[in-house]
């Protein structure tokens, strides 16, 4: 259930955004990508789910090449990805329920009851039994997210994208969603792949570090190796967020 | 070259709309509320524009019928002829253009960007076949009822202000509407009806879908919907014409 992505090349035009991408990102561990903006972590997210396409390079699922899969395999093998946007992308004409209902009333062969039943679980699970019934609208930025993720484990995915998990919340609701985003990791065994910027979810969960610059990978390695690291644009780019200083370095 | 690659574009988005659904009860689901949000809720528009259309129509050709040796049933002849053949189909297509067409480009493209529509890919969904084609379908049934609708209200509207302006008599106007009907002009009107259709939802479709960018070219995309689908309608009308009226 692993991610390999295999010398991978991603160009706008004359434009290089990726350059020689290869990393592995293991089962049941939280994944980073980190780098600044512009470095090419959102093309790369979007690159290995799909919604682009790379120029060039393979992405493994499991051995299988997701970039030369077509038609019905594409579509199967996306069934099992779940994907956390950066602002949640809920269907704003349908209510909560409706959301984490979507992927299983499209995909699933289960019962409206056994759906209803699986909605249930998947909204407590993310703390939010109350809010089956409310729209998007009626709900904060947070709880957004929440739903966000209830919708994106509701067909038990084995690949768990999230991009900028927390960007706009404030640090308690944040931390809240990166706790959250751990245990499903943990409990359901996925593959999490986590795109941000904010180091403190990094160094409070992150397993496995990539940094890109530039499009390329400059650094990559454990939480631990990223503390004692003694790359220059790395620490440059982990010590520009001020909390480190004081709390993990 | 741009055209071409436009126009490759939209059939490729054609081509899915129309491809095998995931599940079908689902799409029907769509199906009806898309006929309902894009047909059943533009009959206040179409029913308004309807009535004065005919009750202008009577109140023009009256005024240029000054000949007493022309009978007033005239006046219902013109009506019914213009308004079948082309007012009803024509003018309401342009109005709903501009009503459905802006719905559909800024609905699918505040969709786009807001990622709800790389949403529903990431999932493994069809998002065109998922949004776009119960859209054109619900248009395509709802459109030519509007359009029946329209005719009989705009021939309403024209009998009410003849015979309430003393014009032509209620009599006289029906005995002239009837006098020049030929099923031929109806069919003939519901085919362009199904074009139209056919025209404002796919293009509408396709500017709103493939949206780049954020709130401003949303709006845009609404606007070039709107411009392109009446060219093109007014396009087709003639072609229409000219194919099945002249040959």
């Amino acid at each position: 259930m692993s991610i390999k992505i295999k010398n991978l090349f991603k160009s706008f035009g004359e434009k290089e955004v990726l350059k020689d991408i290869n990393v592995e990102f293991e089962v049941g561990k939280s994944n980073m990508i980190i780098g600044g903006s512009g470095s090419g972590k959102t093309v790369l997210m979007k690159c290995i789910v799909g919604l682009m396409e790379p120029t060039s390079g393979k992405i493994m699922y499991d051995d299988m090449d997701f970039v030369s899969m077509k038609g019905k395999d594409k579509r199967n093998l996306r069934v099992n990805l779940g994907m956390l946007f950066q602002y949640s992308a809920l269907f704003d004409s349908m209510s909560v329920a409706d959301n984490v209902a979507f992927p299983l009333r499209m995909f699933s062969t289960k019962s409206p009851k056994e759906i209803k039943k699986r909605v249930d679980f998947c909204l407590d699970r993310v703390n939010l039994p109350d809010a089956a019934l409310l729209l998007p609208d009626e709900i904060s930025g947070g709880m957004k997210k929440r739903v966000g993720i209830a919708r994106a484990i509701a067909l038990n995915p084995k690949y768990l994208f999230c991009d900028e998990p927390n960007s706009g919340l404030d640090p308690i609701t944040a931390a809240v969603i990166d706790e959250l985003i751990k245990e499903i990791t943990e409990e359901f065994k996925t593959t999490t792949v986590i795109n941000t910027h904010d180091m403190k979810s990094v160094m409070d969960f992150g397993d496995n570090i990539i940094f890109l610059k530039d499009g390329v990978v400059q650094w990559k390695g454990t939480n631990d190796e990223l503390r004692v690291s003694d790359d220059e644009v790395l620490n440059g780019f982990v010590n520009a967020s001020q909390f480190l200083d004081k709390d993990h370095k | 070259m741009n055209f071409l690659h436009h126009l490759g574009k939209y059939s490729m988005m054609l081509s899915s709309a129309f491809a095998r659904p995931e599940r079908t009860r689902v799409y029907v689901r769509r199906l009806i509320d898309e006929a309902y949000s894009l047909g059943v809720s533009s009959l206040g528009i179409v029913a308004v524009v309807s009535l004065f259309m005919g009750a202008v129509i009577t109140l023009n050709t009256a005024y240029q019928l000054v000949s007493p040796l022309i009978s007033p049933s005239v006046i219902g002849s013109v009506v019914s002829d213009s308004t079948i053949l082309e007012l009803a189909p024509t003018i309401c297509s342009l109005v709903l253009a501009g009503k459905v067409g802006s719905n559909i480009a800024t609905e699918l493209g505040s969709m786009r960007v807001s990622e709800q529509i790389d949403a529903l890919d990431v999932m493994g969904v069809n998002s065109i076949g998922f949004l776009i084609w119960p859209k054109i379908m619900g248009f395509i049934i709802t459109l030519p009822v509007l359009i029946v609708i329209s005719m009989f209200l705009s021939l309403l509207g024209g009998y009410t202000i003849g015979n309430a302006t003393g014009i032509v008599s209620g009599a006289a106007f029906i005995e002239g509407a009837q006098s020049v009907f030929r099923t031929y002009t109806f069919v003939f009107a519901m085919i362009k009806t199904f074009t139209f259709a056919f025209i404002i939802s796919s293009v509408s479709s396709y500017q709103g879908y493939y949206v780049d960018g954020g709130s401003i070219d949303v709006g845009k995309s609404a606007t070039r919907s709107v411009v392109f689908s009446c060219v093109l309608i007014l396009i087709s009308d003639y072609t229409l014409a000219q194919l099945l009226l002249l040959n």
